[in-house]
């Protein structure tokens, strides 16, 4: 059997990390690739699409529906176990801290789940690290407003100019041994409590 | 500080860290106080709490070494001693969390069903409701409607045994007279309030939280089922507690003294609120010191009642595990088909609750049965007893041999 004919079910609330697990697993030859993004109607989703691997990912609490379900269905014909190889405890704990876990039909050759289950390890891996990056950007951005507003608050209370104030508030920060956007932050917050007109 | 301080002032780097995961549910209420307060760091342990999301989760993550101490369900401890369920690593409960809490909650359009089915003679008692939910089962099924669908919060649960055997009291079949499905306990409330589901039977605070929300009808609490059968334990692998055997008796030391505290009626108040930070449980703390001092509303109608013992968190009954609990656990098992009758399984069942760890760190016990003790089951006495319920699955008897309907 080509690999590309094993089914893989992927279960993520999350529908753009879903989508990013789908792209690797087709990329890597996987055809059969189903993502379900809500848990309604998922026994249904398994009953008709039959897969051989099921990849959820560990913050749906409905994962112990799934447990249900494997433990009473007669609908699915082999049990159900997680990973493959219960001594494979390195690649399971791997998953785990990724924040994925998978079951897969028993009976299915390791080292053929084992490409599908690293591919989604990596792409969980890669969607956090892209959140994460993006979290960053956007704090970044945040961070040069509050910065900016700051510096207009000076001018106009002060009469400084845009260089001047800037420099104010670097060496209060450097003095105060804090970050310069801490002390932008306070002099916005200051400005707030005790009024008065702000350019925004 | 003085230096005549004992260990308790050493810094925490210095003191054996302990990571523990736990489901945000009133019942962690022990471990989550023994970290508030400073229980553990007195001990000589420090508690790591990880909030998780389900059960297998916490399954898992103990499995996998992530975690070295966890809040979990009673059965799920037995269960991993039978190689049950996905990734069954062998779990054992050296320390029990405590008993009660759990309560069996209707949805109101089915709660009215029932009282209308049921007459002018209907009276608001735990067997009366289930008297008068056999009869409307019966009745739907002659109208030929579909089943009701309850929810448990894992197969292998108290909630799903206690659900189980107060419905089959009545004489209805779990199997096949309704839909028995898993709602995790946080989405309890609102699938009952969608409709997705008729019922179910969770642990605090999501029954009362589903009567406030104005969905649900509480008609029977743990008390009213199994009073002394095990809710929640601490399960720990059977190596880390060899190979960390100080640290384990320190848990256990600061996990007892952090339950006499949270059984204290006058420390109430601030369990409450300790357990209502967004970090714990993130509910509403005024509702949590109700439920925890036992004044449940059990009716959008403003109906209360008073169960005094809903929740007890500390004693050698609530602490204490004890084998006979394991095996009513497994008992129940057999009796759902879920695991073969056998006097080895019974006994391997029978291992996953150690009152010898626990005797080993408070010394023993004196006489520890809880009020309305489950009856002193022995692996041999599995049998008999399953086959004494009238409703059960008949298919598995002995080592799994089918047997005749």
């Amino acid at each position: 059997m080509e690999p590309s004919a094993l089914a893989v079910l992927i279960v993520d609330e999350n529908r753009a990390r879903a989508a990013i697990i789908e792209d690797g697993l087709r990329e890597a030859g996987h055809a059969r690739v189903h993502v379900v993004t809500a848990m309604n109607g998922l026994v249904r989703e398994i009953e008709q699409f039959r897969p051989d691997v099921i990849v959820v990912d560990l913050e749906n609490p409905n994962r112990d529906r799934l447990e249900q379900f494997f433990q009473v269905s007669r609908t699915v014909q082999r049990p159900i176990a997680m990973f493959v190889d219960r001594s494979d405890a390195e690649s399971m704990e791997a998953a785990i801290s990724a924040g994925v876990s998978a079951y897969v039909v028993d009976g299915l050759k390791k080292e053929r789940v084992k490409a599908i289950l690293d591919m989604a390890v990596l792409r969980f891996h890669a969607y956090s690290r892209l959140e994460r990056e993006l979290h960053d950007a956007r704090s970044e951005l945040a961070d040069r407003k509050v910065v900016e507003k700051a510096k207009g608050i000076l001018m106009q209370r002060r009469g400084m100019s845009e260089d001047e104030s800037y420099r104010l508030l670097r060496q209060t920060a450097m003095n105060e041994k804090k970050k310069l956007v801490e002390i932008a932050r306070s002099i916005v917050t200051a400005a707030d409590l005790l009024g008065g007109e702000v350019k925004r | 500080m003085s230096s005549a301080l004992p260990s308790s002032s050493a810094s925490s780097s210095s003191l054996a860290k302990v990571r523990l995961g736990f489901i945000p549910l009133v019942d962690a209420a022990v471990p989550i106080a023994a970290a508030a307060l400073g229980l553990d760091r007195a001990e000589g342990v420090e508690l790591a709490l990880v909030r998780e999301v389900s059960w297998s989760n916490i399954r898992d993550r103990l499995a996998f070494r992530q975690f070295d101490a966890a809040h979990m369900l009673g059965p799920m401890a037995v269960a991993s001693q039978l190689g049950l369920g996905s990734n069954p690593y062998p779990v054992i409960a050296p320390f029990s969390l405590g008993l009660g809490g759990n309560a069996v909650t209707l949805s109101l359009p089915l709660f009215e069903a029932m009282r209308e089915a049921a007459g002018e003679t209907y009276r608001d008692e735990p067997a009366a409701h289930g008297q008068a939910l056999a009869r409307l089962v019966r009745q739907r099924a002659k109208e030929g409607l579909s089943p009701l669908v309850f929810a448990m919060t894992y197969p292998f649960s108290s909630h799903n045994y206690e659900f189980r055997f107060w419905m089959a009291e009545a004489g209805i079949d779990p199997d096949r007279d309704v839909t028995m499905t898993v709602v995790p306990p946080p989405l309890t409330v609102d699938a009952l309030r969608s409709g997705a589901i008729d019922g179910f039977c969770v642990n605090a605070p999501w029954n009362v939280a589903a009567v406030e929300a104005g969905v649900g009808r509480i008609v029977a609490v743990k008390a009213d089922i199994s009073p002394s059968s095990p809710e929640k334990v601490l399960g720990v692998r059977p190596d880390w507690w060899t190979e960390n055997l100080e640290t384990g008796a320190a848990l256990l030391r600061a996990l007892e003294r952090a339950a006499l505290w949270c059984d204290a009626p006058e420390n109430r108040a601030e369990l409450a609120a300790i357990l209502a930070r967004p970090e714990h449980l993130g509910a509403e703390a005024g509702s949590l010191e109700a439920i925890l001092s036992g004044d449940l509303a059990v009716s959008p109608d403003g109906t209360r009642r008073a169960i005094p013992d809903y929740l007890t968190f500390h004693g050698p009954a609530a602490n204490r595990p004890r084998q006979g609990q394991a095996l009513w656990v497994y008992s129940q098992m057999v009796r759902w088909a879920q695991v073969p009758l056998g006097e080895p399984l019974a006994r391997r069942a029978a291992e996953a609750f150690r009152p010898d760890l626990f005797d080993a760190v408070f010394g023993p016990a004196a006489d520890a049965q809880a009020p309305g003790a489950e009856p002193a089951l022995t692996p041999d006495a599995i049998g008999p007893y399953v086959e004494s319920f009238a409703v059960r699955r008949p298919g598995v008897t002995t080592d799994g041999a089918p047997t005749s309907e």
